[in-house]
């Protein structure tokens, strides 16, 4: 397969995994665990990337402050996903026009894609993940 | 004394809210939580549906679950009121009954 390649252990597979956010955050669980899956991935060094498209790209906003809603506010966690060498995170830009947003309204830097681009890199993928 | 409604789910997911506008009568109450306070946002696509129904019906939405979402009540639609859980209880207590459009 075209993503496998010789890790640091000599015969770890690399894969290409694409997680896929479509959900806005705190409503349903699917955010957070999507999170989750991101950092199990990057645990055991696979080249992860994030998609956020329809109202996943809400995850993304600045501003989130959950104290009177009782739930952990995770936005915080996509900053620090650089430490973790995730930094390909894509935004589609329909997506993102449709709710009025501009890239400067999210808490992290994106690279913001139209859907022809972004359904070509799906395309390129060894699992995609949705949620 | 009217029907309160209450919708939870992002307009832009589901149809609930559309569903919920076409169904219910001028002079309700309609309270957006959880998902549903992005409906009520000005900068969103088709918010001018709800702005609309805004024009005699109260629209209400509630504040812990806006601010969670990284949003202010500056950027709702004009005649949206915001209000907390104690508002919530009130507005329970002040209508007939709740109907929710889950």
């Amino acid at each position: 397969m075209s993503g496998t390649q010789a890790g640091e252990g000599g015969n770890s597979k690399v894969k290409r995994f694409m997680i896929v956010n479509r959900k806005a955050p705190y409503g349903t669980i699917y955010a957070l665990e999507a999170l989750e899956v991101v950092l199990i991935g990057a645990a055991f060094d696979q080249d992860v990337s994030l998609v956020f498209a329809d109202d996943g790209v809400y995850q993304l906003k600045k501003g989130q402050q959950t104290k009177d809603i009782g739930q952990k506010n995770f936005s915080p966690t996509y900053r620090a996903l650089g430490d973790y060498d995730v930094e390909k995170l894509y935004v589609e830009r329909e997506s993102l026009q449709a709710r009025g947003l501009a890239p400067e309204d999210l808490l992290v830097p994106v690279r913001v894609l139209g859907s022809t681009e972004l359904s070509v890199l799906m395309e390129e993928q060894d699992v995609v993940l949705s949620f | 004394m009217a029907v309160l409604h209450t919708t939870n789910k992002s307009p832009l997911q589901t149809r609930d809210l559309e569903s919920c506008l076409r169904l219910t009568r001028p002079g309700c109450g309609i309270l957006l939580l959880e998902d549903a306070v992005y409906g009520a946002l000005k900068s969103a696509e088709g918010s001018d549906m709800l702005a609309e129904a805004a024009k005699d019906r109260r629209i209400y939405v509630l504040g812990p679950d806006l601010a969670a979402r990284g949003f202010t009540p500056e950027e709702l639609i004009a005649g949206v009121t915001v209000v907390d859980y104690g508002g919530f209880v009130d507005l329970v207590a002040e209508h007939h009954h709740v109907q929710a459009w889950v």
